[in-house]
């Protein structure tokens, strides 16, 4: 399948946007309780740290606590579990790296209601700033297409972002989009109740009451 | 009936509709029933861990599932099950197809093997290990029950004594 012909952009040449930044134009974009699965790490943190409002934290998303790598697994279970609902995983690149057949699977189950947003500095932020395979060549976007994954692309700027987004939100997935992103601290950090967080996310789907 | 019709059954008289697998000789017959019968949406995944992963994201949903695995794959859980369907209390409902004894003819399978008993206690998952025919709908069915009720993942172990297991092949 062929690249998004609007968004040519490489991993190189794509624009190096702020974690905290970008997840908060997306969350403004979410108006129809859209599922957001959180991977771990600084991905997580900022999910939730942009999530805050004055009337209350967004109640549809989910943030792990460990299990590495299984954001876009529980985001494609959600998306099977609710077809109706477009359902997002933020992932990092260490933690994509973890499970890449994933790719494949969501791939094959030509997923429609799934967007993968993957934010991509490199580095293992968190445990010191390791590098990647990302930072040595992997090309995460060009591994989801070859997955099969079509409609897989950088975000060039922060323009393109929300522009990607907007697709994914209106038109049929699965989608992939890659944010080369800097290594700047999360804002915040997310509450560690699992219990808590499981429980509001199933009521914020509308499977408890 | 055969086991794999009664675990079919079962399944479908409790709504476990969404069925993930990494595939397994002993397992094929219960993998083909489900195939065969459009109550179910099955499909394999690439590890047991993805297959875990997607279980937990659909029970969230809405959706009860099953993982379908054979031992050496559960030795790949056991991080997901102590840091997602542990602590977030998700019932994971898992079945291993049991390698590694009673005529095992692979080393690794038998060593690997010793681990999972050991993971499952330690992570306190509740599991049972089914030997015959005539206790395999009660097992299953009280099991999913207590698994759901008490939001705690569970895990069926398929002995050779019930499936036959896999047999020397030169």
């Amino acid at each position: 399948m062929a690249a998004l012909v609007n968004h040519p952009v490489e991993r190189d040449q794509a624009k190096v946007m702020n974690r905290y930044d970008i997840t908060k134009r997306m969350v403004r974009l979410l108006h129809a309780e859209e599922a957001v699965i959180g991977g771990i790490g600084y991905t997580n943190f900022d999910l939730w740290a942009a999530s805050g409002t004055a009337v209350g934290r967004r109640q549809q998303n989910f943030y792990m606590l460990g299990s590495m790598g299984l954001a876009v697994p529980i985001a494609l279970g959600v998306a099977i579990a609710q077809p109706h609902r477009k359902v997002f995983a933020l992932e990092g690149d260490g933690s994509v790296l973890m499970q890449l057949g994933s790719l494949s699977t969501v791939a094959a189950r030509k997923q429609k209601n799934l967007c993968i947003v993957i934010m991509d500095n490199g580095a293992y932020q968190i445990t010191g700033g390791q590098k990647t395979m990302t930072e040595q060549g992997a090309d995460i976007v060009g591994i989801a297409r070859a997955s099969g994954i079509g409609q897989s692309a950088w975000a060039a700027d922060e323009d393109a972002f929300v522009e990607l987004v907007g697709r994914s939100l209106k038109e049929d997935g699965p989608w992939l989009i890659g944010c080369r992103i800097d290594n700047q601290k999360p804002v915040d950090t997310t509450e560690r109740d699992p219990a808590r967080i499981r429980d509001g996310f199933m009521r914020g789907l509308g499977v408890r009451k | 009936m055969t086991w794999y019709e009664i675990v079919r059954d079962v399944l479908k008289r409790h709504d476990v509709s969404l069925v993930t697998y990494v595939p397994d000789n002993v397992l094929r017959p219960l993998i083909e029933a489900i195939h065969a019968d459009p109550f179910f949406e099955a499909f394999a995944c690439t590890r047991e861990e993805e297959a875990l992963g997607i279980n937990a994201g659909a029970w969230m949903g809405g959706r009860r599932g099953i993982l379908l695995m054979q031992t050496s794959g559960f030795a790949t859980l056991p991080n997901a099950i102590a840091s997602l369907a542990v602590p977030f209390q998700i019932p994971v409902v898992m079945m291993v197809s049991e390698r590694g004894t009673l005529g095992e003819f692979n080393i690794g399978q038998s060593l690997v093997a010793r681990t999972m008993r050991p993971v499952l206690e330690a992570l306190a998952v509740e599991h049972h290990t089914m030997t015959r025919l005539d206790e395999v709908e009660f097992i299953v069915d009280r099991s999913i029950v207590q698994a759901v009720a008490t939001m705690a993942p569970v895990c069926f172990i398929l002995s050779p004594l019930l499936t036959g297991g896999k047999v020397f092949a030169k």
